[in-house]
């Protein structure tokens, strides 16, 4: 391997390009978030942290750190356990395998406004897609999903999950096939049913793909978008009010940007915790596994 | 018979995947302003095609063709100069020494993690600040470099054996050279996968389009569906599902020829 400086060279317009539109953004934000300053106008006044105080006063900042952390707790537990079961599915050797595969993969690149768009159709009240399966079968529901109070974040977890079938699934699969097949036939020599080999093989062999997808995912819906942007902004009543969307706001339709930076480095600190956390657990869980 | 409880399970799947872009095109047929239809009349009996003609062609407020040849400009000149800018990078990073090099590059990877919430609203200030609000500019240089395409691209470049660029330096070749020459012809694999990550964020990024252009000449084709949205809203079902199908289009293109870069990307993006 070469030593010297030439190696700055090859790394400089990348890391230029970081330190312009990353690093220099992040610390600019820490300063954003010390001052009243409006978007509009441009006027500005030093507070402290008095933007830091108001976030943790904020009743509606709270209410949208809690519809995150919910909107978290469901989809990517559900997410991920479907992506799995999915992988496990399309991990036979059947002919066309490859084509479901695929298709299942579609909703991931597809346009998220598309998405949101044809799912305010499917969650409609008389005509929505869900409501007239049931009338097919003599149900007659004509509930509003989307604007209906206890089930509008039921209906975006759920979308959450079709959408991401296909790239969790794609992780899982290269976890599973990456299992060597002599472990399986070691368990079946010890006794072993299918059940037992998945418990006692296949999970513990999924830790590493588990966490990547874990925390891959979190990140995801910790800060998700367009869907609330799209499909209910925000309501009914504020029940789907997520952080990312409720920054938003603050800083393109109320302009405060000193107050939407503060909130999104209380985002960011969620993030990192949440980050710390998982990996903790995944130390704590590969050390069980390599000690037994 | 466990094959068989496969397949049923499978398409059942399928068919839940695919059911609301089938509906999509059923709807993007059914003539203009007509309302929703029910399950049985969903299939037209004249398929309204004009309204493919309406939507690309004749919707002065809502110039679909400009927004398409915007989403490619940008998308192509994010695509080609990320593969430029981050494959320079990657090369430094998995085949050169030099001090303080590790360090740089967990920046790299800590900024991938974690700078998305609060880089938005400065970015926006700087792009303001150098004039460059609703031009491309704003929608192309912030993305031509990317901190994810630079350690999808060093992974790979970490596995090409490094006796081929000490054989190359005997016979006299520079470190460009070799970049070129040797590490370049040899990933192509994994710059198929670096493109075709970036063209899909890129072609279905929403926020940061919507943030920096504000008219109609300027607007991406994602966030002129919205637009759409917003301006037929549950008025005009039928044209709204026309401009959804024609976002579409291009992206199921794209992923047919793409896919298989696809699920290698996402093996090689997993082994960190």
């Amino acid at each position: 391997m070469k030593k010297g400086k030439l190696g700055y060279l090859f790394i400089a317009p990348a890391t230029i390009h970081l330190l312009v539109f990353a690093i220099f953004p992040m610390v600019f934000s820490v300063f954003l978030s010390l001052f009243r300053w409006n978007l509009l106008t441009s006027e500005r006044t030093f507070l402290g942290l008095a933007n830091y105080t108001y976030a943790f006063g904020d009743p509606l900042f709270w209410n949208a750190l809690w519809n995150s952390t919910k909107y978290a707790l469901l989809s990517v537990p559900l997410g991920m356990a479907a992506g799995l079961l999915v992988a496990i599915l399309v991990n036979q050797k059947l002919r066309g395998v490859t084509l479901f595969r695929t298709l299942y993969y579609i909703p991931a690149i597809s346009s998220g406004v598309a998405i949101s768009i044809l799912w305010i159709y499917i969650y409609m009240p008389e005509t929505g897609l869900i409501n007239s399966v049931l009338g097919l079968l003599h149900i007659n529901n004509k509930t509003d999903f989307l604007k209906n109070e206890s089930l509008a974040m039921y209906a975006l977890v759920f979308m959450s999950i079709w959408v991401g079938l296909g790239p969790r699934m794609v992780l899982f699969l290269s976890g599973l096939i990456g299992i060597p097949q002599s472990l399986y036939e070691a368990a079946e020599l010890d006794g072993a049913g299918k059940l037992r080999s998945f418990w006692n093989v296949t999970l513990p062999m999924l830790i590493p793909t588990t966490f990547f997808v874990m925390i891959t995912s979190t990140i995801g819906a910790l800060q998700v978008f367009t869907p609330v942007y799209i499909m209910t902004q925000g309501g009914p009543n504020e029940k789907t009010d997520m952080v990312g969307y409720h920054i938003y706001v603050e800083a393109w339709s109320k302009f405060l940007i000193g107050i939407a930076s503060a909130k999104s480095f209380v985002l960011l600190a969620v993030i990192v915790l949440v980050s710390i956390l998982q990996f903790k657990i995944l130390k704590n869980q590969l050390e069980g596994y390599s000690t037994t | 018979m466990k094959k068989l409880l496969s397949y049923v399970t499978m398409t059942a799947l399928a068919v839940f995947l695919m059911a609301p872009f089938v509906w999509m095109v059923l709807v993007s047929l059914q003539p203009s302003k007509a309302p929703i239809p029910t399950l049985d009349h969903l299939v037209p009996t004249q398929p309204a095609w004009s309204n493919y003609k309406l939507v690309l062609f004749d919707q002065p407020n809502l110039p679909v063709m400009r927004f398409f040849m915007n989403s490619l400009f940008v998308t192509l000149s994010v695509v080609i100069g990320q593969l430029f800018v981050s494959s320079l990078a990657a090369y430094g990073f998995a085949r050169m020494r030099f001090a303080g090099r590790d360090l740089i590059f967990y920046v790299f990877l800590g900024s991938l993690m974690f700078s998305g919430p609060v880089t938005q609203l400065p970015v926006y200030l700087l792009v303001r600040s150098l004039g460059w609000l609703d031009t491309y500019a704003a929608l192309i240089v912030p993305g031509v470099s990317s901190a994810f395409s630079v350690f999808l691209l060093r992974q790979a470049f970490m596995g090409i054996p490094i006796e081929l660029d000490e054989a190359a330096r005997i016979d006299g070749a520079g470190e460009f050279r070799i970049y070129s020459r040797i590490v370049l012809p040899l990933s192509g694999a994994a710059l198929a996968t670096c493109s075709a990550f970036s063209f899909f964020a890129v072609w279905t990024d929403f926020f940061w389009p919507l943030l920096s252009t504000n008219t109609s000449s300027m607007r991406t084709l994602e966030v002129g569906l919205s637009v759409f949205k917003t301006s037929y809203g549950s008025t005009n079902w039928p044209l709204e599902m026309t401009a959804t199908v024609l976002v579409m289009i291009p992206l199921l293109v794209a992923f047919l020829f793409s896919q298989r870069y696809f699920t290698k990307g996402i093996m090689i993006g997993s082994i960190k």
